[in-house]
């Protein structure tokens, strides 16, 4: 880990006090916490602990009452919002999978790639509509770039199959690879290995390290078997009913009597 | 062959569509020359059909908006094109019709994306994430709403286009059919054009960037925003499609029927056939508004005498209302459509 802990740089993100509500349900209350330039950060908890809704506010699905996040985007200036919107968190560089599938599943595992290269592309829209000169040189670069994030992740045979014939664990990646195709400063995974079996899980394991080892990206997941996310992360995040009750390396996270408690229940 | 079990209504519907088609031909009702005649006739109308569809289905997926506003918008931009193509030549003197009427047609063609970019601004984009209903009921308002503002600023008298297309039926392939087939040189010049358009619409769709952004935005709203697609900028350019594509299906009609409020009952066929193709499939609306074409056609043309005869009716109509029965059809067996997507929820 000595080698991993000299790339881990500087705070990319920060949220602050952040307060979210829905209705009388309190999914979060007065979270705080920061994550640091190419580390894998984890947030873990019991089910209902706010862990998606934590990670909704960051990529703006989700408008909190109270708080700010502060965001190092591409261009180094980090800057400081009362709630993201998701097209924004895209544009600075914050791309995303989610817990529920939403990739587009009448199309093939190369156009759901290739989607994640919309903001990449630069040519006008009348252009691409003819798939003329500067547009068609455009799009075989994002081709190219978007054949590498497939043979990343080895899905070079389905690469032409709809996306919705293919089981979860390939679906699974595929959604990866959908972010990937952005280039993303930080990945949210929201459960990237929820209801996969124990080699689909191995596999992922591999692709998020390999992802923030070979392309230095930063990564925020949930994660819910806790022997992976202890295996994979830098530092963890706890949360219960919405409040953070602890924070730090797995170590100290393991030893927190508050997450002990959160996990197996506590005497009373 | 659980399958077949669960499948024969669909099965038998399809099926009698066939026989349907073939019996005038195998039980020698007319010449092979006649058939094919009727046949082509059906196959004209019914890409027509196909095109007003396409709009339909193409908003439908990208916004999940059931646009019952798209007959309004084929009159609207019919109207701007026939009353653009008579003032041209007074105000600027041009004395070439196809010169006029092309100016005509992209001054239309403009209005139509115009009026797109404020579908967008003025309704959907304040009625994002709301039920279905809610979006139905505003398109309803459009309908209204541009129905009378189309005839307070393009008057509502009939008028016409003149596309300068001879409309003098010729005889073709004689010498393959006895007699001949009579066909209409407009006609066939009007399936050629929304032919071409039909398809430049799929490979718009299938092969570009913006038509990947596109499908992506039709198939969740949710993912296609957090890759950054804009959804707002999507809408806009499928209202302005579904509008370019109401311009020409009105240009042709217009041209056939001359430009008045009937238009909009035309359009409305589009209903039974995006019932009969499936409201999410764009493949399903081009067969769908084929099969309504020449459907209709033949049960005008080959059932009508039949029923006149055994029931002893006046006759006539049924090209009117053939569609529509065609389509309940389809609701009891198979109210997904041919193509569209079975809808499954997870319990």
């Amino acid at each position: 880990m000595s080698n991993r802990e000299r790339h881990i740089g500087d705070v990319i993100l920060k949220v602050d006090d952040i307060s979210l509500a829905f209705g009388g349900v309190k999914a979060l209350t007065d979270v705080s916490f920061d994550v640091r330039e190419h580390e894998v950060r984890a947030i873990i908890g019991p089910n209902g602990a706010g862990k998606s809704s934590m990670l909704n506010v960051v990529n703006g699905v989700y408008t909190p009452q109270q708080g700010r996040i502060t965001f190092r985007g591409g261009d180094g200036r980090p800057l400081t919002f009362d709630h993201m919107n998701p097209r924004r968190a895209a544009e600075m560089g914050i791309a995303r999978t989610f817990q529920s599938l939403a990739l587009f599943k009448g199309m093939s595992v190369l156009d759901n790639i290739m989607t994640g290269r919309n903001l990449k592309m630069k040519s006008n829209i009348l252009l691409q509509a003819v798939r003329l000169g500067p547009a068609l040189a455009e799009e075989l670069e994002h081709r190219a770039f978007v054949e590498q994030i497939i043979d990343f992740l080895e899905i070079q045979p389905y690469r032409k199959t709809p996306v919705g014939r293919l089981p979860y664990g390939l679906q699974k990646r595929v959604d990866l690879g959908r972010a990937l195709a952005m280039q993303p400063t930080l990945l949210l995974l929201d459960e990237p290995m929820a209801g996969m079996n124990v080699e689909e899980k191995e596999d992922m394991c591999r692709f998020i390290l390999d992802v923030n080892d070979e392309f230095g990206t930063t990564i925020v997941l949930i994660e819910h078997d806790m022997s992976v996310v202890m295996d994979i992360s830098d530092r963890v995040v706890v949360l219960d009913y919405g409040k953070k009750i602890g924070d730090g390396t797995p170590d100290e996270v393991r030893s927190n009597q508050a997450v002990i408690g959160a996990y197996l229940g506590v005497a009373h | 062959m659980g399958n077949l079990k669960r499948n024969w209504p669909i099965m038998t519907l399809v099926a009698g569509i066939l026989i349907g088609m073939a019996a005038p031909l195998a039980l020698g009702m007319s010449a092979p020359g006649f058939y094919v005649e009727v046949l082509l006739g059906g196959l004209m109308s019914g890409v027509l059909y196909s095109l007003v569809a396409l709009g339909f289905v193409l908003i439908f997926k990208a916004s999940g908006v059931f646009n019952f506003a798209q007959g309004a918008m084929v009159l609207f931009a019919a109207l701007a094109m026939a009353r653009l193509a008579e003032w041209i030549p007074q105000l600027t003197g041009i004395e070439s019709r196809l010169v006029g009427n092309m100016l005509a047609f992209l001054i239309a063609m403009a209005l139509m994306v115009g009026f797109a970019w404020l579908v967008e601004r003025l309704v959907l984009r304040h009625l994002v994430n709301q039920e279905g209903v809610v979006l139905l009921m505003a398109t309803l308002g459009i309908t209204y709403f541009i129905d009378g503002v189309g005839q307070t600023v393009w008057g509502s008298d009939i008028y016409e286009i003149n596309l300068g297309m001879p409309k003098t039926p010729t005889l073709i392939l004689d010498g393959l059919f006895q007699g001949g087939i009579l066909i209409n040189q407009e006609d066939l010049m009007a399936a050629l054009v929304a032919g071409l358009l039909v398809l430049a619409l799929a490979v718009f769709f299938q092969k570009t960037a913006t038509g990947r952004a596109l499908r992506a935005v039709a198939d969740d709203h949710q993912a296609a925003q957090s890759i950054g697609i804009p959804l707002n900028t999507i809408w806009v350019i499928v209202w302005a499609v579904a509008g370019i594509v109401a311009l020409v299906a009105g240009m042709i009609w217009g041209s056939k029927l001359g430009v008045q409020f009937s238009l909009t009952l035309v359009a409305l066929k589009a209903l039974p056939v995006v019932i009969l193709g499936g409201l999410t499939s764009v493949p399903g609306a081009i067969l769908g508004g084929l099969i309504i074409g020449v459907g209709e056609k033949f049960a005008e043309v080959f059932l009508g005498p039949i029923l006149v005869k055994a029931f002893d009716l006046a006759g006539g109509g049924i090209e009117n209302w053939f569609a529509y029965v065609l389509a309940l059809a389809f609701l009891l067996v198979r109210p997904e459509g041919l193509f569209g997507e079975k809808h499954i929820d997870r319990v």
